[in-house]
């Protein structure tokens, strides 16, 4: 055993693809109430796997937390926030298809 | 400590109505908003903002504020005057509660400090601890093989006496192998602990790759530029390509021109489905800087009949 290296090591997986989260996960994470959740739910920012009960893809966190932070820091209500959030995502898959192909922006 | 220009910042004069200061606020705002924004400097010109916003929006901050003069100047050296805040009193909000409020050292010598501290939740007696989010930098390298990373985390917390100091914590991360950009690895009671027998809570890792001097990515796929020389690309040709885990051979079909893209299935990013290294052909020309090699290229100009501008009728 490595007796110097004290810090632990920590089994890990990825999010997005091996993980589910509840919603009270969610919830804690994004250090939001559940009926926040729901609301993100309801415009469509977060696609739940299932309904009962609720169960959330790992990319949801991401998408909820950009969404969260729209929604607070630019004054933008959730259908608002949830919007910006589709666009940002077409942005990001676009630039990222420019860098690929070579092109800078 | 340096004076912070809030009207600089805000980009408004400085008897610029509150109106004003509120419509300039929303712009640059969305301008630079760290998630909008891809401004390497987003995050600390959006701090700034919200900063300079919190002084200007509220009348009596923005008065005390301006009654430090017109004179100084963005960066310059200061210290507050000895009679400050004399005659101000202050009762609006508050500053604590507000996410993220860790405000200038110019900004907490005038107004003080408020800070929430990432404890738990609620009012429960056994409440779990909050949880954390931070971002890596990773080599591609790493999700190809797998690999321990040490990462330095830092964040602030209040010592026994009530300062907020900045707290260094090393951690060891297995990154597994398969790992893309913008992913997340969840370590499990690596956050804020918990409040009484509460568990601790978890720390969210989101990766991202840094820069590579060969490949770029698109989620699991990758792309690398290949100088081939003319007669490779004319002849066709087997040659090597270094991926990120070896060296493949790759075969250049004859009569490639630059720009053609080859496909090497599944050797991007593995995983369940592994993406694919697409190979765009990039002609180099060798240079003309030898008699020999100048007589080469006459040769060639004598002998083939070629006009690359045919088409646009020259």
């Amino acid at each position: 055993m490595n007796t110097e290296n004290k810090q632990p090591q920590f089994a890990i997986c990825i999010l997005e693809e091996q993980t589910q989260l509840t919603l009270d996960d969610l919830c804690h994470a994004c250090a939001i109430d559940a009926q926040r959740i729901i609301d993100l739910v309801d415009v469509g920012v977060l696609e739940p796997l299932s309904r009962e009960p609720l169960q959330f893809g790992g990319s949801s966190l991401k998408r909820a937390r950009i969404a969260l932070r729209l929604h607070h820091d630019l004054d933008l209500n959730l259908a608002g926030a949830a919007l910006a959030l589709d666009l940002l995502d077409e942005i990001d898959t676009l630039r990222t298809r420019l860098h690929a192909l070579g092109v800078e922006y | 400590m340096e004076y912070k220009d809030y009207y600089k910042i805000m980009g408004v004069a400085r008897d610029a109505t509150q109106e004003e200061i509120k419509r300039s606020y929303r712009k640059l705002a969305r301008k630079y908003h760290p998630d909008v924004s891809k401004e390497a400097d987003a995050e600390i010109r959006f701090k700034e903002l919200g900063e300079a916003y919190e002084v200007l929006k509220d009348t009596e901050k923005r008065a005390a504020y301006d009654q430090l003069g017109a004179n100084w100047k963005g960066g310059q050296e200061f210290r507050p005057p000895p009679d400050w805040n004399a005659g101000f009193e202050f009762n609006g909000g508050g500053f604590g509660g507000k996410e993220g409020s860790d405000y200038s050292d110019f900004f907490a010598s005038l107004f003080g400090q408020g800070f929430r501290t990432g404890g738990p939740r609620g009012t429960q007696p056994h409440a779990k601890g909050g949880d954390h989010h931070a971002k890596i930098l990773i080599d591609l390298e790493d999700t190809f093989q797998g690999a321990t990373r040490t990462i330095t985390l830092r964040a602030p917390v209040v010592d026994t006496q009530g300062h907020v100091i900045t707290k260094e914590r090393v951690l060891n991360v297995n990154i597994p192998k398969g790992i893309r950009a913008g992913q997340h690895i969840r370590l499990s009671g690596q956050g804020s602990p918990g409040a009484g027998q509460g568990k601790a809570g978890d720390l969210y890792l989101e990766i991202e790759f840094r820069r590579h001097p060969l490949f770029r990515v698109d989620g699991r796929d990758l792309y690398l530029d290949l100088p081939v020389t003319p007669w490779e690309a004319a002849l066709g040709a087997t040659v090597k390509v270094p991926i990120p885990g070896g060296i493949v051979e790759l075969k250049i079909p004859a009569g490639s021109g630059s720009g053609r893209k080859l496909r090497l299935k599944g050797r991007g990013i593995p995983g369940t489905q592994p993406g694919d290294c697409y190979v765009i052909l990039a002609i180099a020309l060798p240079p003309a800087d030898t008699e020999a090699t100048k007589d080469l290229y006459r040769k060639m100009a004598q002998e083939m009949k070629f006009n690359p501008r045919a088409k646009m009728g020259v």
